[in-house]
């Protein structure tokens, strides 16, 4: 279980994380795309650390509403609506919580990833954050439907997500400003897939962390 | 990092600025955002367009604020969509009552950012705001396809700005504006190469780097690698090899057509006018009859070194309105 206060000090973990790898995501896609993933996703993430000062004792839909709104009107490009609406998604599941339960946190991911897909049109296999996110998720599910426990679900779901990235490097992007490279996308690997492994560690070393 | 700048974060908005000091007869900046808007707006009775995207494109897109071309502008971070509720704000300044129209270039981001600007509106039940958009895609430099983003939108988007701007400022409905600037999408095309790369300001080091003897080509306005890299040639071959790939992409033959050749920041105007010599070889060759010329820089990509070449294939309608009276900062005809 996750508590609105933990909530908030997990997406403030992530801002940290994303700072740490700003410059790493920035090459990345310098590499395949525009080089701006890594200094959006930091203005993105540091104006919601700083948003989620005063909001501890909210619920945790207005939590994630919060940095879902956050993200849309600080990041820009493509990963801003993209993030945005999948914090969006995953809060309209515990609109009005204050505890997050194994059970919401699959709705949430499940709901997250929907957003992503309708929002961004694209499919696992495109060379996007899919990548890591969909099979993040597949493991997720099933190890909680396995009574294996969040922390569990977690630790595997990064660990997926880490392989989506290596995937990533084996294919060629069909979305985004890579696609345009065609062929020449193959062996890099994608920066939105990155962060999102990036973020997806945060969560699983947090919950690792405490127990 | 060699740049007349003050601090990469502020960039865009002190730019902003000066845009507005410069051209205070021209446009305004709507109080809290990076969104330049005319003058005078909102325009009552008339269609409004805007466009926007990444900064870093100057004069695009706030130069083409004003008369008979844009009614505003949203600028983003540099070659970063702008955020849904910048060109909600702008929609709603410009709004005169006859409906607002997006010229929005082909990025996943750029289009992501309008369709929530236009979820937003939709939202707050704004009911006298009828809202349409378009989509530019006129870079032939990226294969077509369903499957793919598609092609990019680059300089050809000015010509949008331009002819769709004119029908509106004949009072067209909306409709009737968004059915212009989609002929004139379809009809033009665009490609571009370059020989140096470029550095947005925050990243602090050049997007890809070039040999001394080496050019890119296909690339696009963001420091986005290309197609191809390619020993550099002398600049009738590589207008050649542009022009040969639009020409290859629509049928041109017989037709009348407007040409820009369009430098990418870096390039002195002088290269292009060498440039433009050469078109009009390949074309008088070819049988295709130039109607209008525009040569200077109109869609760039901060200081890279580099060209594009635009042909828009006009018809009657189009040649009207493409003569039509404008009246902004960067663009001017009487």
């Amino acid at each position: 279980m996750i508590d609105h206060i933990r909530l908030v000090s997990i997406i403030q973990e992530i801002a940290v994380v994303i700072k740490e790898n700003k410059e790493l995501l920035t090459e990345l896609d310098q590499a395949i795309g525009d080089g701006d993933h890594g200094i959006n996703l930091d203005r993105g993430f540091s104006a919601v650390k700083e948003k989620l000062n005063g909001l501890q004792n909210k619920d945790c839909g207005t939590i994630l509403n919060t940095t879902a709104m956050t993200l849309i009107s600080k990041v820009g490009g493509a990963s801003g609506p993209l993030y945005g609406t999948a914090f969006m998604r995953a809060g309209q599941i515990v609109a009005g919580k204050t505890q997050i339960t194994e059970e919401d946190a699959v709705k949430m991911f499940d709901a997250a990833i929907q957003g992503i897909v309708l929002r961004g049109k694209a499919n696992k296999g495109d060379k996007t954050m899919l990548d890591a996110l969909i099979p993040a998720f597949e493991i997720f599910k099933t190890t909680i439907e396995a009574n294996e426990g969040l922390n569990t679900a977690a630790t595997k779901a990064a660990e997926a997500a880490k392989e989506g990235v290596e995937y990533t490097k084996t294919i060629a992007a069909k979305k985004g400003r890579a696609s345009y490279l065609g062929d020449r996308s193959i062996g890099h690997q994608d920066p939105g897939a990155t962060s999102t492994y990036l973020i997806l560690k945060v969560v699983s070393d947090f919950l690792a962390k405490e127990n | 990092m060699k740049k007349l700048i003050n601090n990469p974060e502020l960039v865009v908005e002190e730019m902003l600025e000066g845009i507005v000091k410069a051209h205070p007869n021209y446009v305004k900046q709507l109080e809290g955002f990076n969104v330049l808007v005319r003058a005078n707006a909102p325009v009552k009775g008339k269609v409004a367009l805007i466009s926007g995207g990444g900064s870093g494109h100057e004069p695009s897109h706030g130069g083409f604020v004003g008369k008979g071309m844009l009614d505003g502008a949203v600028a983003g971070a540099v070659f970063t969509s702008p955020t849904p509720d910048q060109i909600f704000e702008a929609i709603k300044a410009v709004n005169g009552g006859a409906g607002v129209l997006s010229i929005i270039k082909n990025y996943t981001g750029d289009v992501m950012n309008f369709e929530m600007a236009a979820e937003m509106a939709e939202m707050e039940g704004l009911e006298d705001l009828e809202i349409a958009s378009v989509v530019v895609d006129d870079d032939v430099a990226v294969e077509n396809s369903t499957w793919t983003t598609g092609r990019r939108g680059i300089a050809g988007t000015v010509f949008i700005h331009k002819i769709a701007g004119a029908a509106a400022e004949k009072g067209m409905s909306l409709r009737e504006v968004k059915e212009v600037a989609e002929k004139v999408i379809a009809n033009v095309r665009s490609m571009g190469m370059s020989l140096t790369p470029c550095t947005v300001p925050a990243a602090g080091k050049p997007s890809f780097t070039l040999g001394e003897n080496e050019m890119e080509v296909g690339l696009g306005i963001h420091g986005e690698p290309g197609t191809h890299r390619d020993e550099i040639k002398t600049a009738d071959e590589i207008t050649t090899h542009l022009v040969d790939k639009i020409l290859a992409d629509i049928d041109y033959s017989n037709s009348e057509v407007a040409v820009m050749v369009n430098g990418l920041g870096g390039t002195p105007i002088m290269e292009l006018y060498v440039i433009n010599k050469k078109v009009n070889e390949i074309l008088a060759e070819k049988g295709i009859k130039i109607y209008k010329t525009l040569v200077g820089n109109y869609m760039t990509s901060l200081e890279m070194a580099g060209a594009s070449i635009t042909l828009l294939k006009l018809d009657e309608q189009l040649k009207e309105l493409l003569d039509a009276a404008a009246d902004t900062p960067a663009f001017t005809q009487f």
